[in-house]
């Protein structure tokens, strides 16, 4: 065992552990903060396949933007577990559980026979940097990202609607 | 040369590493004698006296206070939470000034630099990144206590300091752009140097987008710490005090340490940011000075936010707001365009 | 030794396959958001190591666009979360059934 494939083996039971928690947890308030340890995680792992950029994107973005926001309308709506009594739908765990498992196994199956199985090669000079975002972005991506900012804009006039006050 | 060896490398990272924990606490301790010696002083008050001459063991003796007071948990109280929100707030601050660089890199022991904790490839990221998560210390601290005022005061604080953010990062952005690099200790190297001979090569005198810049990052970073005037979170007219409120003892000391190690931190930031970091007379010659002259711009700046907590009355939610979305975002962006624009022509025109 | 890609995409499989469970199972609005957020991390770590794999920059770049999409979804959506609780006064799903005839 290396030392890298140790710290994968730690971040990817803590990410798998946490969104475990996560989902399964019962006060919204505890959810946010153990998928903010998913996060942290899933960082670590971005480290590891070379990519600090963006690792140090998805903490700014994700963990300091997204998920106050979250935790910020968790509170304005003081909800605890949110879930009334009873199942509407009947036999809605065990369900979701067997077609979430059937998702599972087909994708780990094409995973694994789609011969991922060796070594990747050696990372060339100065990837993951911002700089090579950047080039990548700004350069080859250069349409989408202005989509991208449409789309950015498009949610602020969503947010600004929604939250008006209905006048009259 | 010889590579030195590795366990002498790392007990000297560790040994920095205590040597920083330490002086930042002492900090700490005697920027709050410093405010309340200061903020009497506005106030033509004597301020603490007692306590050892000039009230000089004032720290000590609230430090020793704090400690021995009760250990309480409010009355249906999160209780993992309310335990790690302090946690995190005091952690988070420590950790962002780790990538600080406060002296000359090229001082080095064993082939450590001595003057910063570490120099990760990112580091403005870095410290954006790790102050993003302090948030979640006064957040989860105000939602935890189970109580009016902090929730109001972790709400408040939350939506200022995801407001603010973006006004400080587009500042930021427009140095970085300037120095074409993320490393903190490069972004002082450039500035190190004349211009016409006697003029520092500093970026806030980057006319006409280095002081709009470096106004930006005061003020946002003024409300990202919590200081006065932007001190709404902990507003003790209206919220008592705010998300720490119902805290008590070393756990308030912990709220109370990661607020001051923060200030320390904005300004580190700022110094280095925009008035040259350890560059000053002489230092080319001895460089062991530039981190005298780095400790004096940064004490300026610890004075000036003190200063300015004695001199201002707080504004309104709904003037921060405004000032914040308003007058700070738009004027951030108009600042990064023509600053965009002023590299490009530079780079046009052949210069460096 | 590096680590094989394989690894890395089964991991993220699992995280996306819980974060479907998440979907399916819970009833709280705000918790179903996060699963999905948690299924776009996910895609995001599969698109970081397909990036690892071909050494090539356009897998980190589409994190970038995932990252501004669940941005864009989570402002939208906790707008309509928020205004959903104004009139009806909870986030549980089941209850939200005005639709049904």
């Amino acid at each position: 065992m290396t030392i890298e494939l140790v710290i994968f083996w730690v971040l990817a039971i803590v990410a798998v552990g946490t969104s475990l928690a996560m989902i399964a947890g019962k006060r919204p308030v505890h959810c946010a903060v153990i998928f903010l340890g998913t996060l942290g995680s899933l960082a670590g792992l971005f480290l590891l396949l070379i990519a600090q950029f963006v690792a140090i994107l998805q903490v700014i973005i994700y963990a300091g933007a997204i998920l106050v926001l979250f935790l910020f309308v968790i509170m304005l709506l003081h909800a605890h577990s949110g879930e009334g009594p009873g199942e509407k739908i009947r036999f809605q765990r065990p369900l979701a559980l067997a077609l979430s498992l059937a998702l599972l196994v087909g994708m780990s199956l094409v995973f694994w026979q789609s011969g991922f199985g060796e070594a990747p090669p050696a990372p060339p000079e100065g990837m993951g940097t911002a700089e090579a975002v950047g080039n990548a972005l700004f350069e080859r991506f250069i349409l989408p990202f202005e989509v991208a900012s449409v789309l950015l804009l498009a949610g602020i006039l969503g947010a600004v609607v929604l939250s008006k006050k209905e006048r009259g | 040369m010889e590579t030195p060896p590795l366990w002498a490398v790392l007990v000297l990272h560790a040994l920095k590493g205590l040597v920083i924990l330490v002086a930042l606490l002492t900090a700490f301790a005697y920027m709050t004698w410093l405010e309340r010696r200061l903020v009497s002083r506005f106030q033509v008050r004597i301020g603490p006296n007692r306590v050892g001459p000039f009230g000089l063991l004032q720290p000590a003796a609230d430090g020793i206070k704090l400690f021995f007071k009760e250990d309480f948990m409010p009355a249906g109280a999160d209780r993992v939470l309310y335990l790690l929100a302090p946690a995190i707030s005091m952690i988070t601050a420590f950790v962002a000034f780790s990538v600080v660089p406060f002296g000359p890199p090229d001082i080095k022991l064993f082939g450590v630099p001595l003057f910063q904790m570490a120099n990760p490839n990112a580091g403005i990221l870095f410290i954006l990144a790790v102050s993003s998560i302090g948030v979640y210390g006064i957040i989860l601290g105000g939602w935890a206590s189970n109580s009016k005022y902090p929730l109001l005061g972790a709400l408040r604080s939350s939506a200022q300091l995801i407001s603010y953010e973006l006004g400080v990062g587009l500042a930021i952005v427009s140095v970085i752009l300037w120095a074409g690099t993320l490393e903190l200790p490069k972004i002082v190297e450039q500035q190190t140097g004349t211009w016409f001979g006697f003029f520092p090569r500093w970026n806030i005198f980057i006319l006409p987008v280095g002081p709009v810049a470096f106004l930006l990052l005061l003020l946002g970073a003024t409300a990202e710490i919590n200081r006065a005037p932007f001190d709404l979170p902990e507003a003790e007219h209206e919220l008592t005090a705010g998300y720490q409120t119902e805290y008590g003892g070393m756990r308030f000391a912990a709220f109370y340490a990661a607020e001051y190690v923060n200030m320390i931190t904005a300004s580190a930031l700022s110094v280095a940011l925009f008035l040259g970091g350890w560059d000053g007379p002489f230092v080319e010659q001895v460089p062991l000075l530039g981190v005298l002259w780095f400790l004096v711009k940064v004490f300026a700046f610890v004075f000036f936010f003190i200063w300015v907590r004695a001199t201002l009355p707080r504004v309104r939610y709904d003037q921060l707001m405004d000032l914040g979305w308003k007058l700070l975002l738009p004027l951030a962006l108009l600042n990064l365009a023509v600053t965009s624009v002023m590299v490009l022509l530079w780079r046009e025109l052949g210069g460096g | 030794m590096t680590i094989p890609i394989s690894y890395y995409l089964v991991l993220s499989g699992v995280l996306f396959a819980i974060g479907t469970l998440g979907v399916l199972a819970r009833r709280n609005a705000l918790i179903v958001f996060m699963s999905i957020e948690l299924m776009l991390n996910a895609v995001n770590l599969a698109f970081v190591s397909f990036a690892r794999l071909w050494a090539d920059m356009a897998g980190q770049v589409m994190v970038f666009f995932v990252l501004v999409v669940a941005a864009a979804e989570v402002v939208v959506g906790l707008a309509i979360i928020v205004n959903i609780f104004r009139t009806k006064e909870t986030v549980d799903l089941d209850d939200i059934d005005l639709l049904r005839g």
